[in-house]
């Protein structure tokens, strides 16, 4: 791979390595008596292989300019193994949890290995590490096939990439050693924000360079999407991080919100996390890879517009439907729960736009398990959003509010939904990557489809099911006015499903490793079906991959 | 520029928008009318709800809606009523006394149901689920009691709690006779002996002539506490030694440990925490749930 990249590129490429070497050293040493200064070590370590990597293949043969005549596909292809890795580990850690809450003792002793500490790494792993790195690696890929133009560099790329990995290192490793700013799914303390703020505004940088290159007129869906997802994700990031260190040499800080309005910032960034990273990014993946795998034309671009702008409208003003019946003022809770209504109807547009767009291709959906995992997604989006909206109601949320059924509407999502469309993606456009006629096995990606859509069932209706029954205990009354359940009472009534969420989980996470291990073995069979297969394969473009003139 | 060439698809009948990315294309279909009716549907019933409801901003106010419903106030409210709907029974249980309560078989019912609930959200973390304990915890259901068994003293154990932070708190303590150098090991193993005699008698797994010397040991140590007749006193919370209700463990080690390393067991006071009510009922949950010895 250093050996596609020029000379001054690998100048830059040192430099930068070394500019992040020297904050790891500075890291160790400004953080000697805390855990930044293990962080620092690990910043160190990783742009020290860099360095040793790029300098070892720094007199390799320069490339031809060849490479600009097609896609630069490389920092995609690292992605989709990566994300495949973070998942594997994100599902597993999932399950183990997931056992801790029927068997509290499967902690074995350790710190680090306890509920608390466990539970972000995996929520990190699989939203930040599977689906951050594959929504990286196929935005770079939709971006430069619907804009016919290459990523403006190669170097800037790689770094949003790396860059972004490390910043789900640093995160993983310190919730283990106990760092974190306790705020769900932004845990990451400063240093990190501030280091994920750079890689983010790398990445929005190479989209609105790429897509000022571009050769199309008109700009895709899907880029819409990635770019909703870019821009608004940096937003959130830096305002619900905002806070003030201890001291530089310290990992700990403290929020710049406090009481209501913490929790109302830090609900309106977990709410549009869901909406832009795990909802907007997605469909961008989805708008490209169905129609094209389905070899369908888009259903309705007049649905495409009304959804998105719809969407990225709405969403915004949703949060505080997590916040019913606490101290936030009624009023803001009014908003919440009526613009989650409202945002019903674009959000189940899209959801038709893409199922209607397979009309024409439902044998291909029978027989083709990638387009099925597409499929799938798309019906649990619709159902994932309905369930959303209704939940946001507040009589609704009272009774579903802090109980399972919460988590049993975020699996249904995450799993159905974001884990679903991402398989398919990636089983789409790893052969297109890597030049194969298809994946390794095909039966492997049918087997994976039903442990994943087996898995997602049998979690959701266990928590559908574990979440009512808490929600239902909690209410109930003695016939003398006082609560009939202790909540100790609730836990028994609910171990059942707590069981039963594991296995779900289990089969899920089987699923994802035999999905690993299909997608290793499709990348490293030889490359000899490689030469006939085209980049895309239906319909067929002249030339697909190769960069080509829009006149 | 690449001329935009609609074309009809033959499936669907429709146009496409003439765009096309890499042989993506878009068809131009309308969009559905249940679209659009839904989007007017939400909007209207969310305008609705904004009348009626407290719902925009207003500088340093907001619309407080039609109904004129706060959610404090609706709480607050729900709240009174429920207290008063309970006063019924409440109000007897508040003021009369133990005795009273405990011969009325439908108060003692409220007690159960409410109690149970009560204990499981506040006892049950240390005491368990079924009040049983567990080691270090006593279980509740054997009618020994350290700080003593009337209900006034439940109450007022539950009250101040052991070892505290209650101004009135119960102390206790048992010295570290080993551990601080009180008493020579050869002496901890002849007293362990005898203690251990007296809630095992005819026990053949101790020496009876550590047991005889231990004897005199006790009665030089241990008696101020426990009693010349090891039966304790409640008073000090000092248990009884001569039946089978053991804190941290009856056989011998577990009493070798407790007269080596000394015990200081603690229990929260519940004063800031729970009702005088609810400590009431607590009580007498407490108190029906024992099973006294024979």
């Amino acid at each position: 791979m250093i050996a596609q990249l020029t000379l001054t590129e690998r100048q830059h490429a040192i430099m930068i390595s070394a500019a992040v070497a020297v904050l790891g050293a500075l890291m160790i040493l400004v953080g000697q008596d805390d855990a930044m200064s293990i962080h620092g070590v690990l910043v160190f370590v990783a742009s020290a292989i860099m360095i040793f990597r790029i300098g070892g293949s720094y007199y390799a043969p320069l490339p031809s300019d060849d490479r600009l005549a097609h896609y630069y596909d490389d920092p995609s292809k690292v992605g989709i193994v990566l994300s495949m890795i973070w998942v594997v580990v994100g599902l597993a850690v999932g399950d183990w949890v997931a056992w801790q809450l029927v068997n509290p003792d499967l902690t074995f002793g350790p710190g680090w290995s306890s509920f608390g500490r466990l539970r972000p790494v995996h929520t990190t792993s699989v939203i930040f590490g599977f689906g951050g790195n594959a929504l990286i690696a196929t935005s770079f890929y939709v971006l430069q096939r619907t804009s016919r133009a290459r990523l403006p560099d190669q170097v800037s790329p790689w770094f949003v990439l790396y860059g972004y990995n490390l910043f789900c290192l640093l995160a993983v490793t310190g919730y283990l050693m106990g760092v974190t700013q306790s705020k769900e799914y932004a845990e990451p303390e400063w240093y990190n924000d501030f280091w994920l703020v750079v890689v983010w505004v790398t990445y929005f940088v190479i989209y609105l360079r790429t897509l000022a290159r571009r050769k199309e007129p008109h700009i895709y869906v899907s880029n819409w999407y990635y770019m909703a997802f870019i821009l608004v994700v940096a937003i959130l990031h830096i305002v619900n991080n905002l806070a003030v260190p201890i001291s530089l040499g310290h990992t700990k800080s403290y929020s710049a919100f406090s009481g209501v309005q913490d929790a109302m910032t830090q609900w309106w960034y977990g709410h549009n996390a869901v909406a832009f990273f795990l909802t907007a990014g997605f469909l961008g993946m989805m708008y490209y890879f169905l129609p094209m795998r389905a070899g369908r034309p888009i259903y309705s671009y007049r649905m495409s517009i009304i959804s998105f702008w719809g969407i990225t409208f709405f969403y915004m003003w949703a949060g505080s439907h997590h916040l019913h019946y606490t101290a936030l003022p009624q009023w803001v809770q009014t908003l919440g729960m009526t613009f989650s209504l409202m945002l019903l109807i674009p959000s189940w547009a899209s959801a038709g736009n893409v199922l209607l767009t397979l009309n024409g291709a439902w044998d291909k959906v029978r027989d083709d398990a990638t387009l099925r995992f597409m499929m799938v997604a798309g019906v649990f989006y619709g159902l994932t959003t309905f369930e959303g909206s209704f939940m946001a109601i507040r009589t609704v949320n009272s009774l579903s509010h802090y109980t399972d059924w919460t988590v049993g509407h975020v699996h249904a999502g995450a799993l159905g939904w974001v884990a679903m469309i991402t398989f398919g993606s990636i089983y789409a456009s790893v052969p297109w990557l890597w030049k194969r006629q298809q994946m390794y096995s095909p039966k492997l990606v049918e087997a994976h489809f039903w442990l994943a859509l087996a898995g997602t069932v049998i979690y959701v209706f266990a928590m559908w099911n574990s979440g009512i029954v808490q929600g239902l205990m909690w209410r109930t009354y003695t016939e003398s006015g006082t609560l009939a359940y202790s909540f100790v009472d609730t836990l028994v009534a609910m171990h059942p499903y707590y069981i039963a969420r594991a296995v779900g989980g289990l089969l899920f996470l089987i699923g994802g490793c035999i999905g690993a291990y299909n997608i290793w073995k499709t990348i490293r069979i030889s490359g000899a079906a490689a030469e006939q297969a085209s980049d895309v394969p239906q319909p067929a473009v002249v030339g697909a991959g190769t960069l080509q003139p829009a006149e | 520029m690449a001329v935009e060439q609609p074309e009809r698809d033959s499936y669907t009948g429709y146009l496409t928008t003439g765009h096309e990315w890499n042989g993506l294309k878009e068809l131009n279909t309308p969009v559905p009318r249940a679209v659009y009716f839904f989007l007017i549907l939400t909007f209207v019933f969310s305008v609705g709800y904004w009348v009626l409801m407290p719902a925009w901003p207003l500088g340093v106010t907001y619309t407080k809606g039609l109904l004129g419903i706060d959610q404090r106030n609706l709480v607050a409210a729900s709240l009174q009523d429920a207290a008063q709907e309970r006063s019924v029974w409440t109000k007897r249980i508040e003021t009369e006394s133990f005795a009273a309560i405990q011969s009325d078989a439908r108060l003692m019912a409220i007690v159960r149901e409410t109690g149970h609930t009560l204990f499981g959200n506040n006892c049950a973390a240390c005491h368990g689920a079924d009040a049983k304990g567990g080691p270090g915890f006593p279980n509740l259901t054997t009618g020994s009691w350290l700080w003593g068994g009337k209900p006034e003293d439940i109450f007022n154990t539950i009250r101040v709690g052991i070892n505290s932070t209650h101004p009135d708190t119960h102390v206790g303590q048992m010295p570290a006779f080993g551990r601080d150098q009180m008493l020579p090991r050869q002496d901890v193993i002849k007293v362990v002996s005898y203690v251990y005699s007296l809630s095992h008698p005819g026990a053949t797994d101790v020496d009876p002539a550590k047991v005889e010397a231990g004897k005199a040991i006790f009665a030089a140590n241990c008696v101020a506490c426990h009693g010349a007749d090891a039966k304790g006193n409640p008073e000090l919370g000092a248990p009884n030694l001569t039946d089978r209700d053991w804190i941290y463990g009856g056989d011998f080690n577990a009493i070798d440990t407790t007269v080596w390393g000394g015990r200081q067991g603690h229990m929260p006071t519940w004063e800031g925490r729970l009702s005088a009510l609810d400590r009431k009922i607590l009580t007498l949950y407490l108190v029906d749930k024992r099973t006294p010895r024979p």
